[in-house]
């Protein structure tokens, strides 16, 4: 049963207690995305990011069949590849890497969940400092046995939501997801977007009506104004191709830092949702 | 040494295996809906709409209408005498070749089309590889007065080239695939892609046993039709009523699950012949991929690899969840045939029995081939051997090889 009492979680996660504490002071939460291994010294950008005033990051492990995914995290996610990217290679370099400061939420398709099994994945996930995870093609009513492998290795599994869901669905995704929730804005694949989907602000609104948890909201939020927009609807947002177009056009991490910072501040000048 | 795996004995039948799917659209270990959460729903309304449908006599006669009209079944049943006496087998061939669009694509499709039709949807999605299944959805699309936008790999779009010139005057629309290995992988790839952000208006019409439940099991219930004509008219023509073995190719896998059905239920031994480059069912590993749990090539590190087949259509990395979990059960084997065999296998039909069939249909034939000539097949026995479609589409391929 689903709990529709907005009320605290005793058992949250890093994830969650740090989004819980950032959003706390009423700042908006900024969750950039990062293809690993796009490029030799690829974790130089995450530390930009954290520089640049994210309160988490997101690391995609690369796929051969990204079927949810737009050319932009499509062409990452191959040139990545194609440098001999790996899920081990990957995780290696982020154990190598000194603490960021925030929470890292790994997102990758179940294939690559599934290669190794899931308690092995998790534990492997745990071991190289990452908090969360993401998998977008495992829908609620498949992800039993991953959510036991994560809660059972400390990784919050994050669950995402989108305008199809029906409510009753959404409750259960709301109350099973670990973190906070991925509000997937719009009916569509990840990329870059002229404005903020129309169905974001309905979808948000009822999320909100079953859960507490922080709400993000992701797929297609590419400017400052759309993510002051966003943050009308939701905790903060995720902001993947805007970012990959960018380091695929050849940008590195100071000029990531210098993009991620403009939406720093429109997130901190936007009012709070339903304010 | 060639690999010859042992034969282990059909499991007995127990009249389910090749029912429904077990809860959450499982066989066995295999199957199930791991679609992105903007497909979800959409799964679900595809289900319960098949679900009512296939219960509802009205369907299923409007259904058997359209397959006698407009496709032309029943298929015969042709005893390919000459080859026979070669081989020292007794081989039949269903001919699916022989149905409108020339392979059993066409017997899916206008399943779907009008349970699409039935939904209020307007537009047909769909991937191909050898453009029959493309083919297919287009023509069902014209029939019914429905739109189709139908995904094809670059490098298909090259060597199918007349299916492409087909589907276009059937007033269909064709995009390119340019990811990836640009074959039929990356076409269904990006048809979901695709159906994500248009399942409002349209449905999804994937071509084979594969993808979220309930397709792999939607997909082999509108395929069942040949098994079903097939195990009537081999209890008409053979005098032990079903023949000793089953063949079919599998690609994702439909003609032969469609075939494998009217069967399940008999000691006949079934086989499914995989390509050697895109062998699923014989080499592949668990994982999950356009929407299901099943059998993929992958290498070390967990990524899909790419398929090689001199035939399109089953230059697929994967097999849909039910062979899987008939190759676990053992109620069914799965053998790979090379390009050149397959190769052979066409001419020789062609010669012997005056009948040019799709490369990927000559995979099945070459296994027959093949073991009749080391005893595989003993002498004498009965074999029904489906002939998926035609060869018209692989004249050009075949003229540059011959
Ligand atoms: C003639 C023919 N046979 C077989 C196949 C393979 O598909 P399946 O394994 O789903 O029957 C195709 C696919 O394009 C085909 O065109």
């Amino acid at each position: 049963m689903t709990n529709p009492t907005p009320g605290p979680t005793p058992a949250a996660g890093t994830v969650e207690r740090h989004l819980r504490a950032r959003r706390g002071t009423g700042r908006g939460l900024l969750m950039p995305y990062l293809t690993a291994g796009i490029t030799p010294g690829w974790t130089d950008y995450l530390r930009a990011f954290a520089a640049a005033g994210a309160d988490a990051i997101e690391v995609g492990l690369p796929f051969s069949d990204p079927t949810l995914d737009g050319v932009t995290i499509q062409q990452a996610g191959e040139t990545a590849l194609a440098r001999g990217a790996s899920t081990r290679r990957i995780l290696a370099d982020l154990s190598a890497m000194p603490d960021p400061g925030v929470p890292l939420v790994v997102s990758t398709y179940y294939n690559l969940v599934l290669h190794d099994g899931p308690e092995a994945f998790c534990a492997a996930l745990r071991r190289a400092g990452v908090a969360g995870l993401i998998v977008p093609d495992l829908p609620v009513h498949e992800a039993g046995e991953l959510t036991d492998a994560a809660a059972g290795a400390g990784i919050e599994l994050v669950l995402l939501a989108s305008p199809a869901t029906p409510q009753p669905r959404l409750a259960e995704i709301s109350s099973r997801s670990r973190g906070f929730v991925y509000a997937v804005s719009l009916m569509g694949t990840t990329g870059e977007r002229a404005a903020l989907a129309a169905s974001a602000a309905g979808l948000t609104g009822r999320i909100r009506r079953v859960t507490d948890r922080p709400v993000l909201l992701g797929f297609g939020i590419s400017t400052p104004d759309q993510a002051r927009e966003a943050r009308r609807h939701a905790d903060g947002v995720v902001v993947g191709a805007a970012v990959m177009r960018r380091v695929l056009d050849g940008a590195g991490p100071d000029d990531l830092r210098v993009f991620l910072a403009t939406l720093r501040r429109a997130l901190d000048a936007g009012s709070q949702p339903g304010v | 040494m060639r690999d010859v795996p042992l034969w282990r004995e059909p499991v007995p039948p127990d009249g389910t295996t090749m029912g429904e799917p077990e809860a959450r659209g499982r066989f066995g270990e295999y199957g199930g809906r791991y679609a992105p959460e903007s497909l979800v729903e959409a799964c679900r309304e595809v289900e319960e709409a098949f679900r009512q449908a296939w219960a509802d006599p009205g369907f299923r006669g409007a259904l058997a209408r359209l397959l006698a009209l407009h496709a032309g079944r029943p298929t015969p049943l042709t005893p390919a005498e000459r080859l026979s006496q070669a081989l020292g087998v007794r081989l039949y061939l269903k001919r699916e070749d022989l149905t409108h669009t020339g392979s059993h694509k066409i017997n899916n499709v206008l399943g779907q089309a009008l349970l699409a039709a039935r939904m209020g949807r307007r537009r047909l999605i769909a991937e191909t590889g050898a453009g029959q299944h493309g083919v297919a959805t287009a023509t069902a699309a014209a029939l019914l007065g429905l739109e189709a936008t139908v995904f094809m790999g670059e490098r298909d779009i090259e060597r199918q080239a007349l299916n492409v010139f087909r589907m276009r005057m059937l007033g269909a629309e064709v995009v390119p695939v340019t990811t990836g290995s640009r074959t039929l992988k990356d076409a269904t790839s990006q048809a979901m892609r695709h159906w994500v952000g248009a399942t409002g208006d349209s449905h999804y019409c994937i071509g084979s046993v594969v993808g979220p439940d309930p397709y792999p099991w939607m997909v082999r219930e509108f395929q069942r039709v040949i098994g079903e004509e097939a195990r009537g008219q081999c209890a008409a023509e053979l005098r032990t009523g079903v023949p000793d073995h089953v063949v079919a190719c599998v690609g994702g896998g439909s003609n032969a699950a469609g075939t494998f059905a009217g069967f399940a239920d008999t000691p006949a031994r079934l086989v499914g012949v995989e390509a050697q480059g895109g062998a699923g069912a014989a080499r592949g590993r668990l994982g999950v991929l356009h929407g299901c749990r099943s059998l993929f090539l992958q290498d070390d590190e967990g990524q899909i690899t790419q398929a090689h087949s001199i035939a399109a259509g089953l230059d697929y990395p994967g097999v849909g969840p039910e062979h899987a979990h008939l190759r676990d059960l053992g109620r069914a084997r799965y053998v790979t045939v090379t390009d050149e065999e397959a190769v052979g296998a066409a001419v020789r039909l062609a010669r012997t029995e005056g009948i040019v069939p799709a490369l990927e249909s000559a995979h099945a034939l070459a296994w027959v081939i093949r073991a009749a000539g080391d005893g595989e097949l003993p002498a004498g026995s009965t074999v029904l051997m489906t002939l998926s479609g035609r060869g018209d589409k692989d004249v050009s391929t075949l003229k540059e090889l011959l």
